[in-house]
C-alpha cells in the first residue's frame, strides 16, 4: 500500500449486547476449551471464544472412527463428548477468564429439562459472556426428533431456556430443515437474542472395499469449505426473516469467505474446520479483513454488514 | 509446539512405495522427543483439506552454509504412499512449501538405563523407533525386531545397526530375514532376555499380539498408536482410544494426539480396542 494516511478501520461489532473486538470467533467443537489453541494463537485477538458443547452430565461420545475426510470437507460424529457443565465451570472457565475476550459457552440437552438446567447452572458464572444453544440434538422424550427440525419443539425449548438465563442467548440453527426461516422465526419469538448458523449438514460416506460406513455412527455432520455456499444461502435467508443479529458459520477459511457472510448480513462469523487445517487461521482472517477494509477505504466494518447489492 | 511454514529439502523413494522426506525444521533438534509426531500440511491449496500425521524419524543439523551462520535444523519423516495425501507428497521436491505443526503428543518414556530394550517395528511403524534408539543406545543394550510382509517393507535397518542396535529382520513371505511374524521373534527374545522392556509400533494386529505376549509375561510395554486425526492438538476429539477401565457406563476416552500417540500398555483398554480399530489395522 502506498497511501500515506493509512486508515485504521474500526473492526468491532456488537452482537446480542456483546461488544466484540472484531467479528471473528471459533465455532463450537473445533476449538476445544480455548486452551488447546493458545500455543498457536493469542486468544486476546479474537472477537470471542466459543467453547465445546456442554451437557448437564459428562458425555462419552461415539465409538471410533469419528471423523472422515471428504472432498473439501470432513464428516464428524464425535457424539458431543464433553466434561459436563459442572466440571467445565470448575476446571475450564478459570483459564479463559485470564483473557480479555468474551466467552460464549455452547450447550445442549437430551430433554427440555436438561437444556434448562444447564442454562441455569451457567447463569451465575461470572466469566460466561453469553450462551449458545445447540438445538441440533435429538429430543429423547419425543422419539429422538431433533429439536431444531421441529419449529414447535424449538420454540418450546428456547422459551424454557430463556426463562432460566439472564445471559445473552444465541440459538444455533441446524441446516437440516426444509425451510430455515420457520425455525429462525420460532427461535426469535421464543426470546433468542441472536441466531447462529449453520451447524453441520448431515452426511455419510462408505468405504467401498469393506462396504462399511466410514463413521462408526454411520451418519455424521459435514463441515468445511464444501458447505460454504449452502451456509451463505441460509444466512442470507435467515437475515431476511428475523430482526435479531445473525452469526454466520460454515466453511470459512479465509477473509474472503468471512466477507461473504458479512455482506449478506451476518454481524459476526465463526470459523470451524479451518482451525484444524491452520491453527492460526483466525489470526490471518482478522489481519486480512482489516487489510481488505484499508484497501477498499472502509472506515468501519459495520458498513459492510448487510451491504449485499441485489 | 508451533506451526512453521517451511520447505522440503529432499524427498526420495527408499523402497517401493516408501519415501523419505527431509524438511527444514527450525527448533526441532531441541524440542522433538522420541515418539512425537507432526501434522503435515501437504500443500497450501486444497485438496487435501486436513493435515496428515507423521512420526518424526530423526532430527538433525545440516552442514553450516558458512562458518558464522548457525547450522540449520531439519527433520526427516518416512511415509508409505497409501492415499490422496501421500500421493501428492510423493511428487514434492526440494524447495516446495509445506507446513509443519509440531512436535506434538507424548513420546516414549526412555525407561531405566540398565534395562535391556527391545524395539518392535512393523513396516512403517519403525519410524518413531529410530529417535528412541538414538537416545537409548547411549546407556542401554538395544535390540530391534523389524517385521514386514515382504522385503520391501524392511526399511532403514542398516541405520539402526550403525547406531549399535542389534537387529533381527523377519518377513511374512520369507523374502528377507526369517520367515514369519515378528511376534514369534519377540517371544524368543523375551525367553532369552526376560527382563527387557518392549517398545512397539506397527499395524494394530501386531500391536495387539505384542500386548498379549508382554501381558502374559509381565513385560513392560509402551506402544505407539495411529488414529484418524483432524486437529492433532486435542480440540476435535476425533482421535480417541478407549482407556483402561473404560465401560459404557463409565467411558474413559483418551486422545491419541495429546495423551499419546505413545501409551503404556496398562493405560489402554485392550479387549474393546480390538473390535474398534480392526479397520485401521487392516489398511496397512
Ligand atoms: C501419530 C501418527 C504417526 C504416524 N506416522 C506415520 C509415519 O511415520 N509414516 C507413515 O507412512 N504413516 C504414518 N502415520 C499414518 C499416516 O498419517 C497416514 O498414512 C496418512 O495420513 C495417509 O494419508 P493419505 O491422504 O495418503 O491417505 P487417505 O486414506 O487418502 O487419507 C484419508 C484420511 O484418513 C487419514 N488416514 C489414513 N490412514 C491413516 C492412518 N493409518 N493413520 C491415521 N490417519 C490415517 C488421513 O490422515 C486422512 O485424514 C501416522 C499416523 C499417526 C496417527
Ligand atoms: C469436530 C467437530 C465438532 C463439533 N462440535 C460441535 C459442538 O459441540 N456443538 C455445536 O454446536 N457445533 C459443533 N460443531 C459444528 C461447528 O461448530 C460448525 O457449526 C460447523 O462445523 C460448520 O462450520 P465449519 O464449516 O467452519 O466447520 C462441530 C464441528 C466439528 C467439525
Ligand atoms: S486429533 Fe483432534 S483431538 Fe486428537
Amino acid at each position: 500500500m502506498s497511501e500515506n494516511k493509512k486508515i485504521q478501520p474500526q473492526m468491532s461489532v456488537e452482537v446480542a449486547g456483546l461488544k466484540l473486538k472484531n467479528p471473528i470467533m471459533p465455532a463450537s467443537g473445533t476449538f476445544g476449551y480455548g486452551e488447546e489453541y493458545a500455543p498457536y494463537l493469542d486468544l486476546n485477538q479474537l472477537g470471542a471464544v466459543v467453547t465445546k458443547g456442554m451437557s448437564l452430565n459428562p458425555k462419552a461420545g461415539n465409538n471410533t472412527p469419528r471423523i472422515c475426510e471428504t472432498v473439501s470437507g470432513m464428516l464428524n460424529a464425535i457424539g458431543l463428548q464433553n466434561v459436563g457443565v459442572d466440571a467445565f465451570i470448575k476446571h475450564k472457565m478459570a483459564y479463559l477468564e485470564q483473557y480479555d475476550t468474551p466467552v460464549i459457552v455452547n450447550f445442549f440437552g437430551n430433554t427440555q429439562d436438561e437444556y434448562g438446567e444447564v442454562a441455569a447452572r451457567l447463569d451465575d458464572v461470572p466469566g460466561v459472556s453469553a450462551l449458545e444453544m445447540n438445538i441440533s440434538c435429538p429430543n429423547v422424550k419425543h422419539g429422538g426428533i431433533v429439536f431444531g427440525t421441529d419449529p414447535a419443539a424449538a420454540f418450546e425449548v428456547v422459551s424454557l431456556v430463556r426463562k432460566r438465563t439472564s445471559k445473552p442467548l444465541i440459538v444455533k440453527l441446524t441446516p437440516n430443515v426444509t425451510d430455515i426461516q420457520i425455525t429462525a422465526r420460532a427461535a426469535e419469538e421464543a426470546g433468542a437474542d441472536a441466531l447462529s448458523l449453520i451447524n453441520t449438514l448431515t452426511g455419510m460416506a462408505v468405504d467401498v472395499k469393506t462396504r462399511k460406513p466410514r463413521l462408526a455412527n454411520t451418519i455424521g455432520g459435514l463441515s468445511g469449505p464444501a458447505i460454504r455456499p449452502i451456509a451463505v444461502r441460509l444466512v442470507h435467508q435467515v437475515v431476511q426473516a428475523v430482526k435479531v443479529p445473525v452469526i454466520g458459520i460454515g466453511g470459512i477459511s479465509r477473509a474472503m469467505d468471512a466477507l461473504e457472510f458479512l455482506i449478506v448480513g451476518a454481524k459476526a462469523v465463526q470459523v470451524g474446520t479451518a482451525n484444524f487445517v491452520d491453527p492460526n487461521a483466525m489470526a490471518t482472517i482478522i489481519a486480512d479483513l482489516e487489510q481488505f477494509c484499508c484497501e477498499e477505504g472502509i472506515a468501519d466494518i459495520n458498513e459492510l454488514i448487510g451491504s449485499l447489492e441485489l | 509446539m508451533k506451526n512453521i511454514k517451511t520447505i522440503v529439502l529432499s524427498n526420495q523413494e527408499i523402497s517401493p512405495g516408501y519415501f523419505r522426506m527431509k524438511i527444514l525444521s527450525p527448533g526441532y533438534c531441541e524440542s522433538a522427543q522420541p515418539g512425537q509426531f507432526v501434522m503435515f500440511r501437504v500443500q497450501r491449496s486444497l485438496p487435501p483439506l486436513l493435515r496428515r500425521p507423521f512420526g518424526i524419524f530423526r532430527a538433525g543439523f545440516l552442514p553450516a552454509d558458512c562458518d558464522d551462520m548457525p547450522a540449520k535444523e531439519f527433520i526427516e519423516i518416512i511415509y508409505k504412499v497409501v492415499g490422496s495425501g501421500t500421493e501428492i507428497m510423493e511428487g514434492l521436491h526440494h524447495g516446495d512449501p509445506v507446513e509443519l505443526l509440531g512436535p506434538l503428543g507424548e513420546g516414549f518414556d526412555l525407561g531405566a538405563p540398565e534395562e535391556e530394550k527391545i524395539l518392535v517395528g512393523g513396516g512403517i511403524g519403525l519410524v518413531p523407533l529410530y529417535m528412541l534408539a538414538e537416545k537409548m543406545v547411549e546407556n542401554s543394550k538395544v535390540r530391534l525386531l523389524m517385521g514386514g510382509r515382504t522385503r520391501d517393507d524392511i526399511i532403514t535397518v542398516t541405520e539402526f545397526e550403525r547406531l549399535g542396535v542389534e537387529t533381527y529382520v523377519s518377513t511374512e513371505d520369507g523374502s528377507l530375514g526369517e520367515e514369519g511374524l515378528v511376534t514369534r521373534v519377540l517371544e524368543r527374545k523375551l525367553d532369552k532376555y526376560p527382563n527387557a522392556a518392549v517398545f512397539a509400533c506397527g499395524p494394530m494386529p501386531m500391536i495387539e499380539a505384542v500386548q498379549k505376549i508382554c501381558d502374559s509375561r509381565g513385560t513392560s510395554l509402551q506402544v505407539s498408536l495411529e488414529a484418524l486425526m483432524a486437529c492433532g492438538v486435542g480440540a476435535c476429539l476425533g482421535c480417541v482410544v478407549k482407556g483402561e477401565g473404560h465401560s459404557d457406563a463409565e467411558p474413559r476416552y483418551l486422545c491419541t494426539c495429546t495423551s499419546g500417540p505413545v501409551f503404556r500398555a496398562e493405560e489402554l483398554n485392550w479387549e474393546k480396542e480390538a473390535a474398534n480399530n480392526s479397520e485401521c489395522g487392516g489398511c496397512k
